[in-house]
């Protein structure tokens, strides 16, 4: 069987949900592999929790959030912006790969982009294969 | 908690929406298995009345202190599935929805179960969620019954006019020395080419009039602050150095004045004086000294304006009151301005007297205007006999100009070309027009009036460039229909600009945190459905700022507008979201962190080195819960255990 890669989205409730559900309602499709948690904020975002995720046996973390400068509470998605970069640092340093750590930003109105940015981010962790505490071996 | 959760999931078919891709009767069966569940169905329209009863009626049998409806996008029925559990006594919080149609069953195809396993995760999410809600209670709070409209065109117009007969008191704050905004300037509207004047001066007059209206022109809104129900604006009256009640409009001070510069109100087709008055309606009835022409006050370097004055209306000492007021709406109509021809490299970048846009037209049809309604041509006051109009200019040209429709310059062009040929028979008129965009209500009507009686040469294609030959102007366009290129020696040209919004849109915008769309037009909450309303809660738009519009479309959003503030402004009181940030202070370690992270400051250090926070101001982001060092803050309802539990549950075994 083939390595399907476990992914959760943390999506901000104002832009990226309701991107995702454009992509929902003009049924652009994607592979099921990530789990979105809906926010009111990217800035609700504790980086914690991107650990927590890697911890629980996540492949990858996406973190989706209004374009700079769109925010619904003014400038949420700039702490997550930097909450993001700082993390990936640490992960780094901790010997994971900062790519399992994707932060994009997704309007209301980008159905597609959120539709090609689950399938793209699915892809890249494919190839990157299982996360550091992933039970994919013995899913097998 | 006192006692273990009772939670009910309701899965919904949606028709085949949901059940065509996921496997619903299935994960009824088996969420039943999952901690703190113990109610499950499944069911083909939840949002129905029997679906809706059903939920009813386990929350009372089944003792169920928490609901979890799988179905569509919680922006379709969140509201529907609360007021559902409200009713029969559960707290409206205390019910979530699991996003599998959007989010899942019409994302994905059948791909082996799949889906259904991620619907699964999804709904666990959810219950481990809302296992974890506490009951809220709406926040109630009093708000100020007054509202403020942005802009004096005939958007605010209306819009103040409307607050204001519903008994509310309005303040109309207009930049310019006067309302009326681009609708005073124009000749005749299309499609019934009655006077633009003749049917907006009443309704200058009538606001003017109006108890329950506060007319602030020549004034500017410097500093906003508060929310929705109570926002405290700082409004800076600028001096007209004239006093409106002593000035008896006589003029003399105009006549004597020494200084010419460009008329905006004629488009800058005639000059005007450093004191003038923009027209003679002009709403307030008053003359305005334009410090930034006049020769200087400061030290004074002429005052042949106060010498002249008999009416001692002129005091150059006055200076720019600041006021300050608190209103519960905000009603914004900052309208348009046209792209300026000078952009415009392949139609001579501006510098040709003769190629004019369509508002400088309007002035030349205008029997108030320069030329008293005769079309006479600026550069040597010559009645034009060749006369091209060309539309799209600025507009629907991604590569070069604004990718997008101005809406109503085919309208205003066909206008044009008609009241050209009215007042010039034996002139003939050219529109080079990529398509005619004529829907509105008796539009096309008039366009083909235009094309079949008014002998106007409609020419499918756009003008490549012209230029200035033999005291000519040269026009090299393409005539699609015939394939043939064409060569027009015009002696005027008129170009229908590009609508964009007025330079006050981005100020505007930062006062208000109001968002703008990629062209710079102020962007709705919902494209469809919200049309009038910003994001920013009690604040709404009217007229062209939010997009290109047309009288009537204006007259329209105006009252629209007019119609959501007061409906705001009549109730008792304005309920603000209880989902805010809570302190637990013995976790407060008083650092500050979380106060320069709140975009609304909401948050403070208090005398007992706490944080503490304002329930009215916050907007329950969670910026601040995410960046607290000790985890002090939580946002009620999606808290750190919240939100580590749902992740858990999403990533499965």
């Amino acid at each position: 069987m083939d390595f399907e890669p476990k992914l959760v989205g943390f999506l901000c409730k104002w832009c990226s949900s309701a991107g995702a559900d454009l992509a929902g309602v003009s049924r652009k499709k994607y592979p099921p592999n990530l789990i979105p948690i809906t926010v009111n904020c990217s800035g609700r975002l504790d980086v914690s929790y991107v650990v927590k995720a890697f911890n629980d046996g996540a492949d990858g973390v996406l973190i989706s959030g209004c374009h700079p400068g769109d925010c619904h509470y003014t400038s949420g998605n700039y702490k997550a912006w930097r909450r993001v970069a700082l993390l990936k640092h640490v992960l780094e340093e901790f010997g994971l790969n900062p790519d399992r750590v994707r932060l994009e930003w997704i309007s209301a109105t980008e159905g597609e982009k959120f539709a090609r940015t689950v399938e793209d981010f699915t892809a890249e962790i494919k190839q990157l294969g299982p996360g550091p505490f992933s039970n994919a071996k013995e899913r097998k | 908690m006192a006692s273990k959760p009772r939670i009910g999931v309701f899965i919904c078919h949606c028709g085949e929406n949901i059940a065509g891709t996921v496997d619903v009767s299935g994960l009824a069966e088996e969420i039943i298995e999952y901690d703190d569940v113990t109610f499950s169905t499944d069911y083909e329209y939840m949002c129905s009345d029997p679906g809706q009863n059903k939920i009813k009626e386990a929350v009372e049998e089944e003792d169920l202190t928490g609901v979890v409806v799988a179905a569509c996008s919680p922006s379709m029925h969140e509201e529907t599935f609360r007021n559902v559990v409200e009713d029969v006594g559960l707290n409206r919080y205390q019910c979530e929805i699991a996003n599998i149609r959007e989010q899942c069953s019409w994302v994905h195809g059948e791909d082996g179960g799949r889906p259904t396993e991620k619907a699964l995760k999804i709904i666990k999410s959810t219950v481990e969620k809302v296992k974890r809600n506490l009951p809220m209670e709406t926040v109630e709070r009093e708000h100020s019954d007054k509202c403020l409209v942005i802009g004096g065109g005939v958007a605010g117009i209306q819009a103040a006019l409307d607050v204001a007969e519903a008994g509310n008191e309005v303040i109309l704050v207009e930049k310019e020395p006067t309302i009326g905004g681009h609708m005073a300037q124009l000749s005749e509207t299309f499609p019934t080419l009655d006077c633009s004047q003749c049917i907006l001066t009443p309704k200058m007059v009538e606001l003017n009039q109006h108890p329950n209206i506060e007319l602030m022109a020549y004034s500017e809104v410097r500093n906003v602050s508060g929310y929705v129900g109570n926002y405290e604006v700082q409004i800076e009256r600028k001096p007209t150095y004239v006093d409106p009640d002593a000035c008896n409009l006589c003029g003399d001070c105009e006549d004597v004045c020494p200084v010419e510069v460009r008329d905006e109100f004629n488009q800058g087709l005639t000059a005007r004086k450093a004191i003038n008055i923009p027209f003679s309606q002009a709403i307030p009835s008053s003359y305005t000294l334009d410090t930034d022409a006049c020769l200087g006050l400061n030290p004074l370097r002429c005052s042949e304006c106060a010498d002249a004055c008999d009416a001692d209306a002129i005091d150059f000492d006055e200076s720019s009151e600041f006021v300050e007021e608190e209103f519960g709406a905000i009603i914004v109509a900052t309208g348009y301005d046209l792209y300026p021809k000078e952009k415009m490299g392949e139609y001579g970048y501006g510098e040709y007297e003769d190629v004019i846009d369509g508002l400088q037209f309007e002035r030349l049809l205008s029997a108030t205007g320069p030329t008293g309604g005769e079309v006479r041509r600026p550069s040597d006051g010559k009645v034009p006999e060749n006369v091209v109009f060309v539309q799209c200019s600025g507009s629907r040209d991604p590569e070069n100009h604004n990718s997008y429709c101005s809406k109503i310059c085919c309208m205003y062009t066909a206008k044009h070309a008609k009241l050209y040929k009215e007042n010039v028979p034996d002139g003939n008129a050219y529109v080079f027009y990529i398509d005619i965009r004529a829907g509105g209500k008796d539009y096309e009507e008039f366009i083909q009036e235009v094309r079949e009686e008014d002998r106007v040469l409609y020419l499918k294609g756009k003008v490549s460039r012209l230029k200035e030959i033999d005291g000519k102007l040269r026009v090299w366009g393409l005539d699609e229909i015939s394939g043939e290129r064409v060569e027009i020696d015009a002696d005027l040209v008129v170009l229908a600009q590009s609508i964009v919004p007025s330079e006050a849109a981005e100020e505007t915008s930062r006062d208000l945190n109001l968002n703008l769309g990629p062209n710079g037009f102020y962007k709705e909450a919902h494209p469809k459905l919200r049309p009038v309303e910003s994001l920013t809660g009690g604040v709404f738009f009217a007229g062209a700022g939010q997009g290109p519009k047309d009288i009537p479309d204006s007259v329209s959003q105006g009252s629209g507008a007019a119609a959501k503030a007061i409906e705001l402004l009549a109730k008792p009181t304005i309920s603000h979201d209880p989902q805010v940030v809570e302190i637990d202070e013995d976790l407060c370690s008083g650092c500050g962190l979380c106060v320069g992270q709140c975009p609304y400051d909401a948050l403070e250090v208090n005398a007992r080195g706490v944080a503490e926070v304002n329930e009215i101001l916050c907007e329950g982001c969670g910026t601040c819960a995410s960046g607290c060092p000790t985890n002090a803050l939580s946002l009620k309802n999606l808290t750190d255990e919240q939100l580590t539990e749902m992740i858990k549950a999403s990533l499965g075994d």
